[in-house]
């Protein structure tokens, strides 16, 4: 049986960030107790559905969880082992945010159960954690680094470069700070504009420019040269880790494994009775938790993902992957053969163009296929 | 209601350079005679059709009757026939200016006679018009009504000494205008009594009442309830439906000798109407019809294609709907490897095309593809046969073409003397030939022939680039002439895109072919894979770029939450390649196309 990833999300901020499209929500008193019932009746009645099965990884994502209560995360966490069959190496990981306040519950956290915490550090310059909306400084991130790799086995950060106006020099500076402080993990993610938030607003007015298709190559391959001076290899698009430190969670997506989520907004893919269901939570926390009063969960609408579905979404998952997506899985998951999937005449220029290699029974994107995902995976994608 | 003595009648028409106020007088003469209260008028009566009252032209010919009490203490019937002022409606003009007997020729005070006034003034007076001057404009600081006096005076041969001074936006002296109707142009002339002629000046057709036509009755009278015969044609209706329009459609029972006016008479399209014909009484015909008009033949072709293939079936309809009304337009299905299925389009003109495509977008709301304009070429080939080509993509091989001719124009531009050297250089580029050049004050007359092919890309607005819109053109056609003419095929990734082939004067080919395809570079967007484009004739390639692969794309952030959002957008993207047009093996977005095809030389 497919071993499940469990996503619990907890849906407050102190602040929305100008580039956050996230499910968060900022209150000005949150009820913790109603919310922290609300998520452990909701695990409840999904373990109930899925029944007992081995569970390999618990994220506990938001909004900012570190805003949750630790016991509320250690009770979570109690549940999960009670429900499922937790494998040894079950991995628990928290995110947080650097504020003093957070820092200062690492340990209750790590009490709870939480075995990794990844911190949402965004950036080490005072002007561009300003810019990015953030509620911390770069000393309060650095302190709470140098805390959390005290406390926490494992330890990874986020960071957000190619933002406007940084130049190829100022990132590698930045990065190689960073790199300095970080354990076995990092993700390095572009800054991307989505719909619905402030800084697309912004990037409409044109007061926001992002650098061009050229200049984010140089910053992507730059990232990757630095990293891995440091011996952090990009496993995923966007994530460096040592080799074995990856994020197993993170993992399950892009391998297309079994995920649930519970809490408000949270997707879910999970076998049920031979099928692979999208599950899907109301978006807004208070309805959201009427709901799970009153009927034991928040879902909205389980729809099966058939056949075709789950071949596209196998592809765009699994080949952010450097070890890309493995054929034998594919069709065991999906129920197509890779090539059945897959434009012909795309993969033999894709692979004549290095886009993409084929071998050992799987296929991968190279690292210049990775740049160019988002339209190889719509030319490829039959 | 239309017994009116043939003294008491007055046809007209207004003729003047765009924007010179002839729709604007033509509001104020019908305001004036009470023809609509002031809460029924509305800015440019006569021009109805939505894009006539955007761009400020009239397209179609309109007519209203005024009626008009003058100082004499007589009452008179004016008929006012509205006509298109632009090149490509000269046509239109020309019927219209048949149903009449004079003329207000418009000038503006300020801006004086442009290429467009000689153009419909010379109209005017080959149909043996009484033309009466009117300087309108005139409460503009910049009027000089002297200057255009004597402008009018050297440049038409008119006298202007009476020339009825007006502001038409002011309503200043518009009883001047009337007057001068009543008492300087002649009445028709007519027979109540002789059989029935009426010349058919055009038709249209009206969702409710199927074809109107619009005539204009020479002898007899036209009855409701009436046989009429169409001469040239020989078909046969029964009136349903006589009156007039002031501008609203008024029944009458009949229409009699020098009125202007409206019938129905069951005609399903204007196809069975000829502009032109006489209408007799099919029991009491004439023996003689009158003069006709020779038929428009279109000068400008392009292929019309669905941006979305599956309305296809939708622009065959709407293209037949517009048909319906407008007859100087012909159509043909064609299709292209490029483009797929489509229509080859034929057009009296760069405006003409234009309004066409805007009204086939807005009015049946159709998303197209329209192909650079071409123009007809004869080519004659070494077997003796020759044939009319109106598609690049149909040009024969050269090994089997002896010689090709090409349509020439002779143009008249008119232009302010600072920029008539820029005017010239353009002119001298497009492989013109001076033949005439006059001063008038401080404006030019250039009189040049110029191959058509020349003038359809992007003449008009070069030269209105070059003469800060001072400059003014006109044209006719002025028959054939041999010419060295290649066809230039462009390339993406060694394919040749059939629907951007075009065909240009071997000395204009190579640097023609290079700017489409640095053109083409800048406008395709980067791709996952690089892309080659060419110009070739035949296999000769005479211009190369290559657009490099895009170098990143890749979503940065995409879990668990993110899946379903971008499979969709990724069955969104599979979707959206549909409105990608195939070049080749490279698909290249709608708004791309476009551009290309829009692009000059």
């Amino acid at each position: 049986m497919e071993p499940l990833a469990l996503y619990i999300h907890w849906p407050f901020c102190l602040a929305k960030c100008p580039y956050c499209d996230f499910n968060s929500h900022v209150r000005e008193r949150i009820d913790q107790h109603r919310f922290a019932a609300a998520l452990r009746a909701e695990l409840a009645w999904e373990a109930a559905r899925l029944g007992r099965r081995p569970m390999a990884s618990i994220f506990f994502g938001g909004g900012t969880p570190s805003l949750m209560d630790a016991q509320t995360v250690a009770d979570l966490i109690e549940d999960a082992r009670r429900l499922f069959d937790p494998l040894p190496d079950l991995e628990i990981t928290l995110e947080a945010n650097p504020t003093s306040v957070e820092a200062a519950r690492l340990a209750a956290f790590r009490q709870a159960g939480v075995n990794r915490i990844s911190l949402g550090v965004q950036s080490l310059k005072a002007e561009s954690l300003t810019m990015l909306g953030r509620q911390h400084s770069a000393d309060q991130a650095i302190a709470a680094l140098e805390r959390a790799r005290k406390i926490f086995p494992r330890v990874s950060f986020d960071l957000i470069y190619a933002r406007p106006g940084q130049s190829e020099a100022a990132w590698r500076a930045e990065l190689r700070q960073a790199l300095a402080l970080a354990s076995d993990h990092l993700s390095l993610y572009q800054l991307t504009i989505e719909p619905g938030t402030a800084f697309f607003t912004s990037h409409a007015r044109g007061d926001i420019v992002l650098p061009d298709d050229d200049t984010a190559a140089a910053l992507y391959d730059a990232t990757a040269e630095e990293a891995g001076k440091f011996g952090l290899l990009p496993y995923e698009v966007s994530n460096y880790a040592r080799p074995g430190s990856e994020s197993r969670h993170n993992l399950a997506y892009w391998r297309y494994g079994d995920y649930a989520g519970i809490g408000p907004g949270a997707h879910g893919r999970v076998s049920v009775d031979g099928a692979l269901l999208a599950t899907r939570r109301h978006r807004a926390p208070e309805p959201w938790a009427e709901r799970v009063e009153r009927d034991g969960h928040g879902s909205t609408d389980e729809v099966p993902v058939a056949s075709d579905e789950r071949a596209r979404e196998m592809l765009l998952m699994g080949l952010r992957l450097t070890e890309g997506i493995d054929e034998a899985r594919f069709f065991t998951r999906t129920g197509i053969h890779l090539d059945a999937a897959l434009d012909a005449d795309i993969l033999a220029r894709a692979l004549e163009a290095d886009y993409l290699a084929r071998d050992n029974g799987c296929l991968r994107a190279t690292p210049e296929g990775r740049k160019r995902l988002d339209s190889l995976l719509g030319a490829l994608v039959a | 209601m239309t017994d009116t003595p043939l003294d008491h009648i007055r046809n007209f028409a207004i003729i003047a350079h765009i924007d010179h106020g002839k729709s604007t007088l033509a509001d104020r003469l019908i305001q004036a005679t009470g023809g609509l209260s002031a809460r029924e008028m509305t800015e440019q009566v006569l021009d109805s059709m939505e894009l006539e009252k955007e761009r400020g032209i009239t397209i179609k010919a309109q007519t209203v009757r005024l009626t008009y009490q003058a100082k004499n203490g007589q009452t008179y019937v004016l008929n006012l026939m509205d006509t298109p002022g632009h090149v490509d409606f000269a046509y239109e003009v020309s019927r219209s200016l048949a149903a009449c007997e004079g003329s207000l020729l418009v000038v503006d005070a300020s801006q004086g006679v442009e290429a467009q006034t000689l153009a419909n003034v010379y109209q005017a007076i080959e149909a043996n018009h009484e033309i009466v001057p009117v300087l309108n404009k005139i409460d503009l600081p910049a009027a000089e009504p002297d200057r255009v006096k004597q402008q009018i005076e050297d440049v038409i041969g008119l006298d202007a000494s009476d020339a009825v001074m007006i502001s038409a936006k002011t309503g200043l002296n518009i009883e001047g205008v009337l007057e001068a109707l009543v008492h300087r142009l002649p009445p028709p002339k007519g027979d109540a009594k002789a059989p029935l002629t009426a010349l058919l000046v055009d038709s249209w057709y009206d969702q409710y009442l199927g074809v109107v036509i619009l005539v204009r009755v020479k002898d007899g009278r036209l009855k409701r309830g009436q046989r009429i015969r169409m001469m040239a044609k020989g078909s046969v209706h029964t009136v349903d439906q006589v009156g007039v329009f002031t501008p609203r459609m008024i029944p009458t029972d009949d229409l009699g000798p020098g009125e202007m006016g409206y019938i129905t008479a069951a005609i399903k399209t204007v196809a069975d109407c000829n502009v032109g014909d006489t209408i007799t009484d099919d029991r009491v015909p004439a023996t003689q019809a009158l003069p006709g008009f020779k038929p428009s033949i279109p000068v400008v072709w392009c292929g019309l294609y669905p941006v979305d293939a599956d309305d296809f079936e939708k622009l065959r309809e709407s293209l037949g709907k517009l048909r319906l009304n407008d007859a100087s337009f012909h159509y043909e299905a064609e299709t292209s490897a490029a483009l797929g299925f489509g229509f080859r389009c034929g057009f009296l003109g760069l405006l003409h095309l234009e309004i066409i495509q805007e009204r086939l977008s807005r009015e049946f709301d159709l998303d197209l593809i329209a192909t650079a304009p071409s123009v007809v070429y004869r080519v004659h080939r070494t077997n003796g046969t020759s044939e009319e080509l109106h598609n690049p993509a149909d040009m024969p091989d050269p090994s089997v073409i002896d010689h090709i001719e090409e349509p020439w124009i002779k143009a008249t531009i008119m232009v302010p003397d600072d920029y008539l050297g820029a005017v010239l250089t353009l002119c001298n580029d497009r492989r013109g030939q001076q033949a005439d050049l006059t001063y008038v004050g401080n404006r030019a007359m250039a009189v040049y022939r110029l191959p058509l092919n020349e003038v359809v890309f992007d003449f008009y607005d070069r030269l209105k680039s070059v003469s800060r819109g001072y400059a003014s053109f006109d044209y006719q056609m002025d028959g054939y002439a041999d010419s060295e003419l290649v066809r230039i095929s462009i390339l993406v990734n060694g394919d040749p895109v059939d629907a951007l082939s075009f065909i240009a004067h071997r000395s204009a080919a190579e640097a023609r072919g290079r700017s489409i395809c640095a053109k083409l570079k800048d406008l395709i967007p980067k791709q996952l894979f690089k892309i080659a484009i060419q110009a070739a004739i035949g296999s000769r390639v005479i211009a190369r770029e290559t657009i490099s692969a895009l170098s990143k794309d890749v979503t940065a952030k995409c879990y668990g939450g993110d899946i379903s959002r971008k499979r969709k957008l990724l069955e969104k993207q599979k979707e959206g390649k549909k409105r990608m047009r195939q070049f080749g093996k490279v698909e290249i977005p709608q708004s791309a196309f476009l551009a290309a095809l829009k692009m000059d030389a």
